[in-house]
């Protein structure tokens, strides 16, 4: 028994990854969510924005790159560029809204309509982001690779596995703790904040209150843009920028975003966490940990995993298909779909 | 005495049968209402208004409902009387065509509800009339939305009119008792320091006892000087506290007077009040 090694190797595989993809899933479920409660509607788009927000991030980096950049220290340039590209995204949902989604608005169009509607820009944004970086891996990670690398590990503890803490995951997390901090302070403390949870709660006495609708969900949009870059950008360090895979991350973010409860921040966060350890704890394979907590010699036979990695979606619509069957409200009591 | 009795008899009068009434000789109003409107004065009046919703057939006709400072108005009268809809007209929720809604002289028939509500007016829809997910503060505040001044003051005058809510301000509003969020509804509204107050059913769906403790604090909010209109289910005990009392029937004005004398008249009691 080798409880030791076993709990390296643990979070090493699961935890660690894990907890980064989490916060990135969160960061994605927050922007879904947010839509949700403004607009009423599921923002099919939404996993094209943040390759949008994502690309605009990768231009620039190479830009600071070409200019003989080589990180902010230990830290990626893309920190640097990403600002920019939520300025960016920020003026391309703006504009969307302005030319597509307000004129439902103004019609009082049913959900569906939207959803649809959101559809439309989703092919679009897809479009322009695979026209402008085309559809390969893009890489623009720089600066210090690891936090704590593998061999370190080992020369620090003499244990037999090592543990390897990636500068993009630290960063991740970090990040997602700032950004998610930021948006419950300026959602709970400021007047602009409460007038969009008011928004949320009850549209019609909003108005009787004198909050301006235009104004809340311009604002709403801009801070999904600021989401949506930041997940995107935290993504694409911690694996690769590719287009077609931030088209297939919008199941994942929805299922985090609806196990939490549509229209609940607080819910989002905890769904994404909670899609994204499923999926890492479904689709790992076991063995390694059994073997370091078995008595003697003991191996187990097969791999121990429970799906191979190629099914990592069936997890997260398996959750899905639960919740909506059992409680269709999610964890956190959001709106019914 | 003769001659006038048949004015077509002799060459006497205009022989206008509606002016030389028989046994006449004098001449009175026909058939005169017994009392008098003031309209002119009223501070805020929905004059003559007939409307409806949308392009919809008109709900209202020629309905006349007005409310002066330190004033109780009331609207009562049988379900579907379209006393809802006449407090909605005032308060520019649905296409008045004919009459206007005058705040203070100023004609605002043609304003938007938001742009009525920062002219003084406060509203408190029957039902959905408070944030649930927010705290008691909260919904103070968001009450206050086209304030940009100190509202502390304002709050404390709120707090002071319903100190369960100062107990209760770090709760969401959601979780209070349905007397309590009508409280909440009603302070919300005067957050704005509305000079003029709208109450859509405060009553409607609460226990009797709360009902009493509810119109207790109407009163107190009329004693501030807040002219108060709102619509009753309960008809005998709004008539009880109203210095002014609409009965509508089938979007008319069918009795209008004090809350004594429309409670004292026989005919409103007969179809109104259960004898």
């Amino acid at each position: 028994m080798d409880i030791l090694n076993a709990i390296v190797t643990l979070l090493n595989f699961v935890i660690i990854p894990a907890t980064a993809y989490g916060a990135q899933l969160a960061l994605g479920a927050l922007g879904v969510t947010l839509i949700y409660g403004i607009l009423r509607f599921s923002n099919f788009a939404h996993g094209d924005t943040m390759a949008f927000g994502t690309m605009v991030v990768i231009l620039c980096t190479w830009g600071l790159q070409g200019m003989g950049m080589d990180g902010i220290g230990p830290l990626p340039t893309a920190l640097l560029a990403l600002p920019v590209g939520i300025a960016v995204t920020g003026l391309l949902v703006v504009g969307t809204d302005r030319a597509v989604y307000r004129f439902y608005r103004a019609k009082k169009a049913k959900p569906v309509i939207y959803v649809i509607a959101s559809l439309g820009v989703m092919f679009i944004m897809n479009g322009i982001v695979r026209f402008i970086i085309g559809v390969d891996d893009q890489r623009f990670a720089d600066g210090e690779r690891f936090i704590i690398s593998a061999r370190t590990f080992r020369d620090m503890t003499g244990l037999e596995e090592g543990l390897a803490f990636r500068t993009s995951q630290g960063i991740t997390i970090v990040v997602a703790v700032i950004a998610v901090a930021l948006l419950f302070w300026f959602l709970n403390r400021t007047r602009t904040g409460k007038s969009m949870r008011a928004f949320s709660d009850n549209e019609d006495l909003a108005l009787l209150s004198g909050i301006n609708p235009e104004r809340v969900v311009m604002i709403t949009w801009l801070i999904v843009a600021a989401l949506a870059t930041t997940a995107g950008t935290l993504y694409g360090l911690d694996k690769s920028f590719k287009a077609f895979t931030y088209f297939q991350l919008l199941l994942p973010i929805f299922a985090a975003a609806i196990v939490g409860g549509l229209g609940n921040p607080v819910g989002a966060i905890l769904g994404g966490f909670l899609i994204a350890f499923s999926e890492v704890g479904v689709t790992y394979a076991f063995r390694k940990v059994v073997e370091y907590l078995a008595p003697g010699d003991w191996q187990p036979e097969g791999l121990l995993q429970l799906l191979s990695t190629d099914y990592k979606f069936a997890v997260s619509f398996a959750i899905l298909l639960i919740v909506l069957l059992f409680r269709p409200t999610g964890i956190m009591k959001g709106k019914s779909v | 005495m003769s001659d006038t009795s048949n004015p077509y008899q002799n060459d006497r009068g205009n022989k206008d049968w509606s002016i030389a009434k028989q046994g006449g000789g004098t001449l009175t109003a026909t058939p005169g209402t017994k009392h008098a409107m003031n309209t002119s004065q009223a501070f805020l009046i929905g004059d003559t208004m007939t409307g409806g919703y949308g392009t919809g057939p008109d709900i209202l006709h020629a309905c006349t409902i007005a409310v002066n400072p330190g004033e109780i108005a009331v609207i009562v009268g049988p379900n579907g009387a379209g006393k809802s809809t006449a407090m909605k007209a005032v308060f520019g929720m649905l296409n008045v065509r004919e009459g206007s809604v005058r705040l203070d002289g100023e004609d605002i028939t043609d304003l938007s509800p938001q742009a009525r509500v920062a002219k003084g007016m406060g509203f408190v829809p029957q039902t959905n009339n408070i944030f649930a997910s927010m705290t008691v503060e909260e919904n103070l505040e968001m009450g206050a939305f086209i304030r940009r001044d100190d509202i502390r003051t304002t709050m404390e005058q709120v707090y002071e009119l319903f100190p369960i809510l100062k107990d209760k301000r770090y709760q969401p509003a959601g979780e209070l008792s349905g007397g309590q969020r009508q409280q909440v509804a009603v302070g919300r509204a005067l957050m704005t320091q509305p000079k003029v107050l709208m109450l859509d059913e405060p009553t409607a769906g609460v226990s009797p006892i709360v009902m009493d403790e509810l119109f207790d604090r109407i009163i107190e909010v009329s004693r501030t000087g807040i002219p108060i209109l709102m619509v009753e289910q309960n008809a005998r005990q709004a008539l009880e506290i109203a210095d002014r009392g609409y009965v509508l029937v089938q979007g008319r004005n069918a009795h209008t007077g004090t809350g004594k004398e429309l409670l004292a008249d026989e005919q409103v009691r007969r179809s109104f009040l259960g004898g």
